[in-house]
This record gives C-alpha cells, sequence and structure tokens, in this order.
C-alpha cells in the first residue's frame, strides 16, 4: 500500500515539475497556467510542513489526545488568497496587453511570420 | 516599550493603510481632496519616521507586540536603527516623488493613483518594520501588488508588455519565498525571526542542511528584488517603461530586496547559525561584482536616458551589495550609507531624466541629437550633479558613500577584487553618462532652433521635487559624520543579535552565548 508521505511527497514533485515546465513557455496562457500549479504545489508543501497527521484536531477539543499543527493552515490561506487573487490579475494583466499590442509572447517580441 | 513610542511605530504601518483605503472610498472622484489627504499623509509619515528615528538612536530596540499576543506566537514590529532609518528614507522619497507626481500631473493619468501609492507606503514600512518572517511575506506581496498598479499606471503597450514580464517574475519568486519559508517553519516550528535566530543556532546537524537550504532561497528571492545578476533582467526594461515618478519611487524596491538580505543573514543566518551561518557569503560577492559590472556595461549599451538610469541602479546594487556580502560591522555601516544615498541618488536620476523627456517632446530620452529645449541650462546642471552622485565622483555623496565602502572592505579577503571592480566601473560609468550628456546638452546645442511644446506641466513643481532630491544627496554629504555614526551604530546592532532577540522574546532568551 503506497503510504501517505509518498503520495503527498510525489504530488507535490508532479505539480511542481509541471509549474516549472509550463512557466518556461513562451505563450501568457501557459505561463499563467504553469503559476497556477506552482502555487498549488506550494500549498501543498506548506501544509505537508506542519506534518502530516491524521484524524486529529487542529483546535482545542475535549475529546483529543493530540492535535495537528494550525498554522501551516492558515499559512495555506493566506497563500491562497493572495495566488488566487493574483492568478486573476496575470490573466486580465495578459488578455489587457495582448489587446493592446498584439502580442501574446511573453519576452513581449512579434511573432515570426509563418510560424504559430 | 512606552506607549507613546509603540503608537508611533504601529501609526507608521496603519496611516497610509487608512489614507488610502479612504481616498479610494470617498475620494476617488476628487482629485483635489485625494492629492490633500496623500500629501497630508506623506508629511506626517516623514514626521513620524523622524520620532522613530530619534527613538531608535537611543540604542534600544522596541518591539511592539499587535493585538498584544505575546512573541513567538503573535506578530511583533520590531523598531531597531537599521528599520527606523529605512523607514525614515521610504518617507522622505515618497513625498518628494508624490509632489512630483502631483505638480506634473502625472497622478491623473489613470486611476487610483494615490491609494495605491498609500498602500506602497503601507507594504514598504511594514516590511522594514516586521519582525515576522511571514509577515515580511505578507507585506512583500502588498508592497508588490501596489508597485503592479502603480508601474501600469498611465498604460500604454510598451508598459503593460514590460508589466506583463514584472508581474510573472515577481510570482514567481513569491512561490520561492513559500518554500523557504516552509522549509523554515517545517525545521523550526516557528516563524518569529528573533525566535528562529534561537531555534536555528540550536538546530540538530542533521537539520542544518534544509536550514542552509531555505538560507539559499530567500537569499534567491531577495536577490531577485534586488535585482542581482542573475536575476537582473526584469529591472531596466520595467524601470525604464514605466513612468519617471513611478521610477523614482521604485528607487526603493530595490532596497528592500538588500535590506531582507541584511536583516535574514544577520539575525537568522548570523554566525551563530552553526552550517548555515552566513551561507550566502560565497555567493553573494561574485554575484555581486557580476552585478556591477553588468550595471555600468548596460549604462554604455542604453540607448535612452531611461535606460541608462535604470541601469545604473543595477550597478548601484551591485556595489550595494558588495558591501553586504563581507558582513562584517566595517562593511556594513558603508553599506548603510549607501543604501541611503544609492536610493536618493537613482531617484533623482530618474526625475531629471523625465522632465528632460518631457521637454524634448517627441524626441523624449533618445540619447541622439536634438535641438534645444525649455530649461536646458537648469536641467542640464540637475543632469551633471544627479550623474557625479550617481557615478560616485567627488564632492556629492557617492563619492563619500564609495570611499566608505572601499574602505570597510579592505580586511576582507576579496578586497582587491572588490577594489578593482569598483574603481573600474565607476570610470565606465563616468564615459556612460559623459556620452550621453555630450550627445543632449553639448553637440545639441550647435543646432538651431528650440523644441517647441505645446503645453508644459509642473514647469515649477517638478523642478523643485528634483532640486530636493539633489539637496537631499548634498544634506547627505555635509552630514556625513553623524550619518556614518548612525549606520555605523546600526551595523553593530545588526551584529549583535542578542539585544533584538532580548527585545522581542524577553530578557531571559537574550544570552544564547
Amino acid at each position: 500500500m503506497i503510504s501517505l508521505e509518498l503520495l503527498v511527497a510525489s504530488a507535490i514533485g508532479v505539480l511542481t515539475a509541471a509549474g516549472v515546465y509550463l512557466v518556461l513557455r513562451r505563450r501568457t496562457f501557459p505561463v499563467v497556467l504553469g503559476l497556477a500549479f506552482l502555487s498549488y504545489a506550494i500549498n501543498v508543501f506548506l501544509f505537508a510542513m506542519g506534518r502530516l497527521v491524521i484524524d486529529r484536531p487542529p483546535l482545542y477539543d475535549k475529546a483529543a489526545d493530540g492535535y495537528t499543527d494550525p498554522l501551516p493552515q492558515a499559512l495555506v490561506l493566506t497563500a491562497i488568497v493572495i495566488a488566487f487573487g493574483m492568478t486573476a490579475f496575470v490573466v486580465v494583466l495578459a488578455l489587457r496587453s495582448y489587446l493592446e499590442t498584439g502580442i501574446d509572447r511573453v519576452d513581449g517580441m512579434p511573432d515570426e511570420k509563418g510560424k504559430p | 516599550m512606552s506607549l507613546i513610542v509603540s503608537w508611533w511605530v504601529i501609526a507608521s504601518v496603519i496611516l497610509p493603510a487608512v489614507v488610502g483605503a479612504g481616498i479610494l472610498l470617498f475620494l476617488r472622484h476628487h482629485l483635489a481632496l485625494s492629492r490633500l489627504a496623500a500629501l497630508g499623509s506623506c508629511i506626517v509619515m516623514v514626521i513620524i519616521a523622524v520620532m522613530l528615528v530619534h527613538e531608535a538612536n537611543g540604542g534600544t530596540i522596541q518591539s511592539y507586540a499587535l493585538g498584544n499576543w505575546r512573541a513567538p506566537f503573535g506578530i511583533v514590529l520590531v523598531l531597531d536603527r537599521l528599520s527606523a532609518m529605512m523607514v525614515l528614507l521610504t518617507a522622505v522619497l515618497a513625498l518628494i516623488v508624490l509632489v512630483y507626481a502631483i505638480s506634473t500631473g502625472k497622478d491623473r493619468q489613470g486611476w487610483h493613483f494615490h491609494p495605491l501609492f498609500q498602500f506602497q507606503m503601507l507594504g514598504l514600512n511594514g516590511a522594514f518594520l516586521t519582525g515576522d518572517l511571514f509577515n515580511l511575506f505578507v507585506f512583500f506581496e502588498v508592497l508588490l501588488i501596489a508597485s503592479y498598479g502603480l508601474m501600469l499606471h498611465g498604460q500604454g503597450g510598451e508598459r503593460l508588455k514590460a508589466g506583463v514580464q514584472y508581474v510573472i517574475i515577481n510570482l514567481v519568486g513569491s512561490t520561492l519565498f513559500l518554500v523557504g519559508v516552509g522549509l523554515l517553519y517545517g525545521v523550526t516550528g516557528t516563524l518569529n525571526m528573533a525566535d528562529l535566530a534561537v531555534k536555528v543556532a540550536a538546530a540538530p546537524p542533521g537539520d542544518q542542511g534544509l536550514i542552509a537550504a531555505s538560507a539559499l532561497l530567500l537569499t534567491t528571492v531577495f536577490g531577485l528584488k534586488a535585482a542581482l545578476v542573475p536575476l537582473h533582467f526584469w529591472l531596466p526594461g520595467t524601470y525604464a517603461a514605466t513612468g519617471g515618478a513611478v521610477a523614482a519611487l521604485f528607487a526603493i524596491m530595490t532596497k528592500v530586496g538588500a535590506y531582507s538580505i541584511i536583516r535574514t543573514s544577520t539575525l537568522i543566518f548570523g554566525e551563530d547559525a552553526g552550517g548555515a551561518a552566513f551561507v550566502v557569503a560565497p555567493w553573494l560577492l561574485p554575484a555581486a561584482l557580476v552585478t556591477i559590472i553588468i550595471g555600468f556595461v548596460g549604462m554604455f549599451a542604453a540607448r535612452g536616458l531611461r535606460d541608462l538610469a535604470a541601469w545604473a541602479v543595477v550597478g548601484s546594487m551591485g556595489t550595494l551589495l558588495c558591501a553586504v556580502s563581507v558582513f562584517d560591522t566595517q562593511a556594513m555601516g558603508p553599506a548603510l550609507y549607501y543604501i541611503l544615498h544609492s536610493t536618493l541618488a537613482g531617484a533623482a536620476l530618474f526625475l531629471v531624466v523625465d522632465l528632460i523627456a518631457q521637454r524634448r517632446a517627441e524626441h523624449g530620452d533618445a540619447i541622439t541629437l536634438a535641438p534645444r529645449f525649455t530649461q536646458i541650462e537648469i536641467l542640464s546642471g540637475f543632469f551633471f550633479l544627479a550623474a557625479i552622485a550617481t557615478v560616485g565622483l567627488p564632492p556629492l555623496s557617492g563619492f563619500v558613500g564609495k570611499l566608505l565602502v572601499l574602505d570597510g572592505v579592505r580586511t576582507s579577503p576579496a578586497a582587491v577584487w572588490i577594489w578593482t571592480v569598483i574603481l573600474i566601473t565607476t570610470v565606465l560609468g563616468v564615459l556612460a553618462f559623459g556620452r550621453a550628456g555630450s550627445m543632449i546638452f553639448w553637440k545639441s546645442a550647435t543646432l538651431d532652433g528650440e523644441i517647441a511644446l505645446r503645453s508644459l506641466r509642473g514647469r515649477r513643481g517638478g523642478m523643485a521635487a528634483a532640486a530636493s532630491l539633489l539637496l537631499a544627496l548634498a544634506l547627505l554629504t555635509i552630514m556625513a559624520g553623524p550619518i556614518t555614526r548612525y549606520t555605523a551604530a546600526a551595523a553593530d546592532q545588526l551584529f549583535a543579535p542578542e539585544s533584538y532577540i532580548a527585545a522581542v522574546l524577553g530578557p531571559q532568551s537574550g544570552g544564547r552565548r
């Protein structure tokens, strides 16, 4: 059976790899997707930094015999809000830039003729 | 801490937040009123910052627990000499830039200039004062989000293209920041910087690799903000594409990166940090040297004055980080003086260049032959002074700063390299500025006629703002004695983190040696 640690660790790895690959692409849309993947990877990573614990409450509970660390959850919440807002912003910005300049490339160069 | 001081500390964060939100909600259709509110806020900020510096100069580090939650559980704001100095620098720069933006009408070119400006101040002050690593991330985001808005203010194709790059690279940077913070939290279980210093010093050898990795990751992010080669690519495009006033304000943005490097590597990854002690130093020094070279060579390749000014910022960041990367008290004092100088000089250069570009109409800031323009006599003088300050020739503070840096790094094993690079690039800088200045002012004087302008806003106000920055540089030179005493004391404070830790966590945790 796969352990939880392996599952979470490989999920972070795959998400990061996909994110890095997409961020290095030429057009803005894959880059935005890549940024989203990277932020997912980071959220899971931050979560795991509080150690993986099952069936433990994060806050005070009379019946609990142990707790999970609540702080990374608060950090992840903050990170999610910021990443969500920034993704929305970068989408609008990329769209605006494309509509105004007709260029969709991240490096700001026009497309070569005959190539998509 | 006495109640009054804690009021000043928290006010420097709350004031821009309240004023910014107030302008956004109630005054957005009232230009005159929002200008008045923004100016008022900036003037009060300067007063608060002067009080803070006065307080910090007493030598005791003050910590303010937000919501009265005790550290390390709650978030603290910490006032020491360095943070007070940075807050004052921000306040002075912001006031001058705001006067410039208002008098040249730049704040009318788009929506929400004033709220964004206030939020930028909020982010900057917060980043300089916070004593919590995650909180530093949040304030970084606040100042970045505000800077995206300011950078794009006024719009236009070039600005949008540069904006996309600027936003994307900073988003990637924020992601790395979170990885670094997460690693540190995973190892130490705390995010309070003073507590981190204690925990990192006490970390078992098995964890030190992770701590070192986190230190390097964080420094990468801060190096990205500080335009450290090879992470400088975003800066020239961004600064050259944005408006002159905003570029002048952004002169402080690179210093946030430098500040964060100084803060984290002296406090958290300082000499007590075992395997992670000054782990960034061997990387930082070569990168800083290359940054100087790239910056000054870039100045040579510049086709416009804005490019020239942007590359000059890269070069000055290199000089600054060279002095920082030695990591001892003797070099840190001059580095802090150089922060003051290079921020004001960079901003002055951007404002002067913007004034020139406005008056050259369709010729803009291009380094080409063009007829004479309005107020060419005064502006050539301004350009000359700003150039002298930026390159580091006597008599302005650039010279004092570079001299102090050269003297400060004397005992470092890399001193030969630093001396060689700084001295040679200074000559390059003189040549680059000489070439640009002689093309624009000297050779153009032989052409007949004068560029006609349909309208010119801020004939006096813009000039006054640029002049006051140059005046500030002169003051920095004349007052070099007291100021270097202050920066030397600030450096001493940085390399004795016990007092910082004791101020945040209470006296019993101070003596960890």
